[in-house]
């Protein structure tokens, strides 16, 4: 009997996170794919009705056949969507690797700081997100403008004659992603750099393993959790960024987020704003889904 | 026992009292652009009628719209720009005006009545608040260095491009808004501004592209600091931000004069109304408030303080001289006729403007 209850209370704990997924994904998810089946209309709200009881049954069936799959063929017909959602995924690829190379020694040198100044260490690491993130982006605007306090700086040392143009290029991009998405991956990488047993590379040590090879050959594959965590969680915001290319970026910056604004606000096209997003979802969620199956292979092939 | 249930009896009772204090409470729930009113208009509002106003802020008629076409804003009263307005009637998002509730349009000016018939015939959905210019805001200084000039005056210094291109590198900004800056290039070219004509578009799109390496950012609202702050030295953006900016610079006392120029060659005038969303649950007291709005002494104060001119007649000796006399704020009859008022797109037209702008900002 005993036994029963545990089973049925495990059962209970596994169905909380599919709950969750249900009631904040998939029925949000469904309501924007119906959407963008539809097409505009002037009324409220502005696209002709998918699924309505209202019209009785014939009317029912009326309004599905109206549903048509042309926002998805419009995004085809004009290169300005699949140049958006390249440059989308470059913007963001790049700014990830470059994350990840800002985040990997602060938390490695995080990892190998004395135990007593850790939990201050992480705690300055999270203390950004003290200031709310808008702000944060806005400062970078009086750090990077031309008369702003980095050129100020740089003119003082004398390292330049004359203003860099920094802020509303793709430059301000990265650095304003970097910033702001730092936390995302230190944390992860700290969290599993901390786990690892240094003897391991005391052992690569004493069998005279030069120290760049036993970081390769250890510290790196043992940190690949955390990496790949960490990747995701900058890579994946990045590239649906709306505020960081908006407030840092130059107009020419085509990214599938202005994109999509500019759908859903100028042309209030909803229709074709949710196929925007529908596709974007899929690009994301597509990879990442083969990621984490090839991975968990591997890891059961470990065993 | 017995006592628990007094206690349980008292205390519902309570409840009940209040809530009715609470459905007693008349309030309403205002919409309208950031920085566009004296505040203390609304203290006296409350103090006259006893109705508690709710105030809330946007920044975009796009905002605004997608709120309004979504329904359920829980909003009495909220302000859309002219062209907005017109498809919002369209749509069904507002209720007529029952204008026995509003003795005060008596004191409203027929010159902008008759223009805002435009987007609202008869003006059955609105009442008009403010209304401006879309022009040319520039760091006096600045301008007179790059330029050699005195003052602004003409859509020159923004369409030629050898001469839009000494301003480069102080920086320009221009308005994100293709509604806006379509119709004053075909304006400047001599066309219609209204026109949706393809071989027109193209001219105005060929006009764009060839100013465009000059601008430093497209944006709706950052040129309102930048200006103040000496960052940049000319946007093409609406009168009244100009005039923020313009006493901002002034305020912080930093040696940056702005100004603003309605340019000869014509520009567009906009109207922001007042209007009552159909759903609305406060219709009685969302007419109060516009009464209210519409008293001379009332919105004289609301001018004088935000700087732009509005459409009622009584309030205009109540004005005061930096604002009824500026040219800028009221302009003069020569320059009136020369302004232009545009309507909203239909939605195959809009597309192509969309994408027109696209191309002009991004090159793509």
């Amino acid at each position: 009997m005993k036994r029963v209850a545990t089973a049925v209370a495990s059962r209970l704990v596994i169905i909380i996170p599919y709950l969750w997924l249900l009631v904040f994904f998939l029925v949000p998810f469904l309501i924007v794919f119906k959407i963008s089946l539809s097409g505009t209309v002037i009324a409220m709200p502005p696209y002709t009705p998918v699924f309505s009881f209202a019209d009785g049954v014939s009317g029912f069936f009326a309004n599905l056949a109206r549903l048509s799959i042309d926002n998805y063929l419009w995004l085809v017909e004009d290169a300005l969507y699949v140049n958006a959602y390249i440059s989308s995924i470059v913007i963001a690829a790049v700014s990830t690797a470059i994350t990840m190379l800002v985040g990997f020694p602060i938390a490695y040198g995080m990892a190998r700081a004395p135990a007593a100044l850790r939990p201050t260490l992480l705690m300055l690491v999270i203390l950004p997100f003290w200031t709310s993130f808008l702000i944060r982006v806005y400062a970078w605007i009086g750090i990077l403008k031309p008369e702003g306090l980095l050129n100020q700086f740089l003119l003082w040392l004398g390292v330049i004659d004359e203003p860099l143009i920094i802020l509303n290029t793709h430059t301000a991009i990265f650095i304003g992603i970097v910033y702001s998405y730092l936390p995302f991956m230190v944390l992860p990488l700290y969290a599993s750099l901390e786990k690892m047993d240094y003897s391991l590379i005391e052992a690569a040590q004493d069998l005279g393993c030069p120290p760049i090879a036993a970081f390769w050959k250890i510290t790196f594959p043992l940190a690949i959790p955390g990496v790949v965590a960490g990747c995701l969680l900058v890579f994946i915001p990045a590239v649906g960024e709306f505020v960081i290319p908006d407030l840092l970026g130059g107009s020419r910056t085509l990214m599938i987020g202005k994109t999509l604004w500019s759908e859903f606000f100028n042309n209030r096209d909803w229709p074709v704003s949710s196929a925007v997003a529908v596709v974007l979802l899929l690009i994301l969620v597509v990879p990442i889904m083969y990621f984490q199956q090839v991975q968990a292979r591997a890891q059961e092939q470990d065993r | 026992m017995s006592r628990s249930i007094a206690l349980l009896a008292a205390t519902s009772f309570a409840a009940i009292l209040s809530f009715g204090a609470a459905a007693q409470e008349r309030i309403v729930n205002v919409y309208n652009w950031s920085d566009y009113i004296d505040e203390s208009i609304l203290e006296e509002f409350t103090k006259e009628t006893g109705i508690k106003v709710v105030y809330d802020v946007f920044d975009s008629n796009e905002i605004l719209e997608t709120k309004l076409l979504a329904g359920g804003t829980g909003y009495d009263v909220v302000v859309p720009t002219g062209t907005f307005l017109a498809r919002q009637i369209q749509a069904g998002v507002f209720q007529k005006l029952d204008k026995s509730k509003l003795p005060n349009l008596s004191n409203m000016w027929d010159m902008i009545a008759e223009r805002t018939q435009k987007y609202d015939p008869e003006n059955a959905y609105s009442i008009n608040y403010m209304w401006g210019t879309t022009g040319i805001g520039y760091n006096v200084k600045k301008v007179q260095d790059a330029l050699g000039i005195e003052r602004i005056d003409s859509w020159d210094v923004v369409f030629k491009p050898e001469i839009i291109s000494k301003l480069a590198e102080c920086g320009v900004h221009m308005l994100d808004a293709p509604a806006e800056m379509v119709p004053a290039a075909l304006k400047y070219l001599g066309l219609e501004p209204t026109s949706t004509d393809a071989d027109d578009l193209a001219k105005a799109e060929e006009l764009l592209l060839s100013i465009r390496p000059s601008i430093r950012k497209f944006h709706s609202s950052e040129y309102i600091n930048a200006l103040a702050n000496g960052d940049i030295c000319m946007a093409i953006g609406w009168s009244g931000d100009i005039f923020q900016a313009r006493d901002r610079a002034a305020e912080a006392d930093q040696g940056v004069a702005v100004d603003y120029a309605i340019p000869k060659e014509g520009a567009q005038m906009w109207f922001d109304q007042m209007a009552i969303p159909a759903d609305a649950k406060n219709g009685e007291e969302a007419h109060e408030f516009l009464n209210y709005i519409m008293r001379p002494d009332v919105v004289a104060k609301a001018s004088n303080y935000v700087y732009y001119a509005n459409g009622n007649k009584a309030s205009q000796e109540l004005l005061e001289e930096d604002v009824i006399g500026d040219p800028a704020v009221y302009p003069d009859a020569e320059t009136l006729a020369n302004l232009y008022t545009t309507m909203p797109y239909d939605s195959k037209e809009q597309r192509r403007i969309t994408r027109l702008w696209t191309r002009v900002v991004t090159g793509q």
